[in-house]
């Protein structure tokens, strides 16, 4: 049997839960939410440090608290949520497959939102040679046995990779006891926001090797310890660096992966870039009616600009089901020099409406200006005072530069003196 | 005095000079008056607010989740965490719950509901 649903939307996290309440206050309101897990709230169910919400919410939450808040949006407006419950299918004509307890569920959607999130790189990509021992983790994954189940998982550590999940970790290994020797970092700079550094590894003495990586992993049934070396501007790793530190638990932070499996066996495209899927202004992917946002579409720093970019999403969904698209002439963004991606990949021209662009950087810079263009005609420039990789950039164009663009919008930056 | 801060206020993390002497500090290179207290309060009496968990006697291998409702001196994380490891609760536990009270001027506070 298939039921039939205005929208249905792929994850509970925080993503999944914006989208819902954005559409449903625009006036769709049979809108049902489908998950995996236990309860709503994704990946910040773990994240129980603080720093959430400040833009989005004008306080400062721990991450079960900002997905509780929205929690709280999701149940007082009745939207029918459906937990342990696995999607396997989207079709591209939007029909939606999952399974649960119950048994199997098929719904005829009138518009999907894709929010499944991202998963972690795991040491399988990383060709690290050496054993297999027990206490090799993903960074995220020991966030959740300590966090939510109560398991410590070693007392001598090192850590691979300085993204925010493993700097984040890194204080939370050491707030319950244990020690961390060092966190190495492949490139020559932290993919990690500045202030984890600080609070996290700073106020902790933990040494960040920068240019950094772990060559080998000694051990036969649990870690023993791990070899470290400096890399070269090629990442050959320098042999005469090559040291041995003693360690029980080696953590990955190498890295998260868009969930897109789904996506892909919807037909959606994906860019090879963020790993996520080709979207216009709406957010909505190339097959219409399916929409997506999120971790799944571009791995964000901040669960702040999840949110809004869920709404986004979400109103998308809701103008889909009524029928009101945006319409007419539409270009491709492009990234210009010092710009790895923009998103969204294509916009409409002529929609009249300001429309922000979302961009990271391709290595750390100090001052630079952004220039948006079509062809000869600058449609917006903006000023910031650093830029880095690991901080996503917003550039607002307005209505009426964008109906000028006929040509694909470049960004590009150059450094400001 | 001369120190180079980098801001945890917020994720844009300014990076802040501090000048002075300590009643009469100078900064520079914050973007906000938040950034400023943080600098100067960094200088004279650093803080940090704490989070950590805290076991669900009555559920299997289930936590909740704590914080300090505002931040704590800095050289007392490690007693404040010994504290906090040594509480229990029972579900049903409900977000703003304090669980230990008045310890070094606030309260410490579950951040998640177990049903």
């Amino acid at each position: 049997m298939i039921v039939e649903h205005d929208i249905v939307i792929v994850g509970g996290g925080p993503a999944g839960m914006a989208a819902a309440v954005a559409a449903y206050d625009s006036g769709v309101t049979d809108v049902v939410i489908l998950d995996r897990e236990p309860g709503l709230g994704g990946i910040l169910r773990q994240c129980i440090h603080n720093g959430f919400g400040l833009h989005k919410l004008g306080r400062e939450l721990t991450g079960p608290e900002y997905a509780d808040a929205y929690l709280k949006e999701v149940e007082a407006r009745g939207i029918k949520i459906y937990t342990e419950t696995t999607v396997t299918a989207v079709s591209p004509d939007r029909v939606v497959t999952a399974r649960n307890r119950e048994g199997i569920l098929k719904i005829q959607a009138g518009a999907v939102v894709l929010a499944m999130g991202c998963r972690e790189r795991s040491r399988g990509a990383l060709n690290i040679s050496g054993t297999r021992p027990a206490g090799v983790y993903s960074a995220g994954t020991a966030q959740k046995l300590i966090n939510c189940e109560g398991y410590m998982v070693g007392k001598t550590v090192v850590i691979l990779g300085s993204g925010d999940i493993g700097l984040i970790m890194a204080r939370r290994m050491t707030f319950e006891g244990a020690k961390v020797e060092a966190v190495c970092e492949v490139m020559p700079y932290s993919g990690g926001l500045i202030r984890n550094i600080e609070q996290c590894l700073n106020d902790f003495d933990i040494p960040l090797y920068l240019s950094t990586t772990v060559v080998e992993i000694h051990g036969k049934k649990r870690v023993e310890g791990v070899t470290i070396a400096e890399v070269d501007e090629k990442r050959r790793v320098k042999e005469e660096t090559k040291r041995y530190i003693p360690c029980d638990t080696l953590l990955l932070s190498v890295g998260l992966i868009p969930e897109n499996e789904l996506t892909r066996s919807a037909g959606i495209p994906i860019d090879p870039i963020t790993n996520g899927a080709l979207v216009d202004e709406n957010r909505e992917t190339a097959v219409p009616g399916i929409f997506a946002c999120g971790n799944v579409l571009q791995v964000h720093d901040l669960v702040d600009y999840v949110s809004d970019e869920a709404e986004i999403a979400g109103l998308g969904a809701a103008n889909f089901v009524r029928g009101s698209k945006s319409e007419g002439a539409s270009v491709e963004t492009v990234p210009g020099n010092g710009v790895r991606y923009v998103l969204p990949q294509r916009v409409h021209t002529e929609t009249g409406k300001d429309t922000a662009l979302f961009m990271r950087v391709t290595q750390p810079f100090g001052k630079v200006r952004f220039t948006v263009k079509s062809g000869d005609e600058v449609l917006a420039t903006a000023v910031r005072l650093k830029a880095a990789p690991g901080e996503m950039e917003k550039i607002v164009v307005k209505g009426d530069k964008l109906a000028m663009a006929k040509a694909p919008i470049t960004v590009s930056l150059e450094v400001v003196k | 005095m001369k120190r180079e801060l980098i801001c945890i206020v917020c994720p844009r993390g300014c990076a802040m000079t501090v000048e002075g002497e300590k009643d009469n500090l100078t900064v520079v290179g914050n973007a906000c008056p938040k950034g400023k207290q943080y600098a100067i309060d960094e200088c004279t009496h650093p803080t940090r607010t704490v989070t950590s968990i805290v076991r669900v006697a009555n559920r299997v291998d289930t936590m909740t989740s704590v914080k300090t409702e505002a931040p704590i001196p800095k050289e007392h994380i490690f007693d404040l965490l010994e504290k906090i490891r040594a509480i229990r609760v029972e579900a049903p536990v409900e977000a703003g719950t304090v669980v230990l009270p008045d310890v070094y001027g606030t309260n410490v506070v579950i951040t998640k509901n177990v049903k």
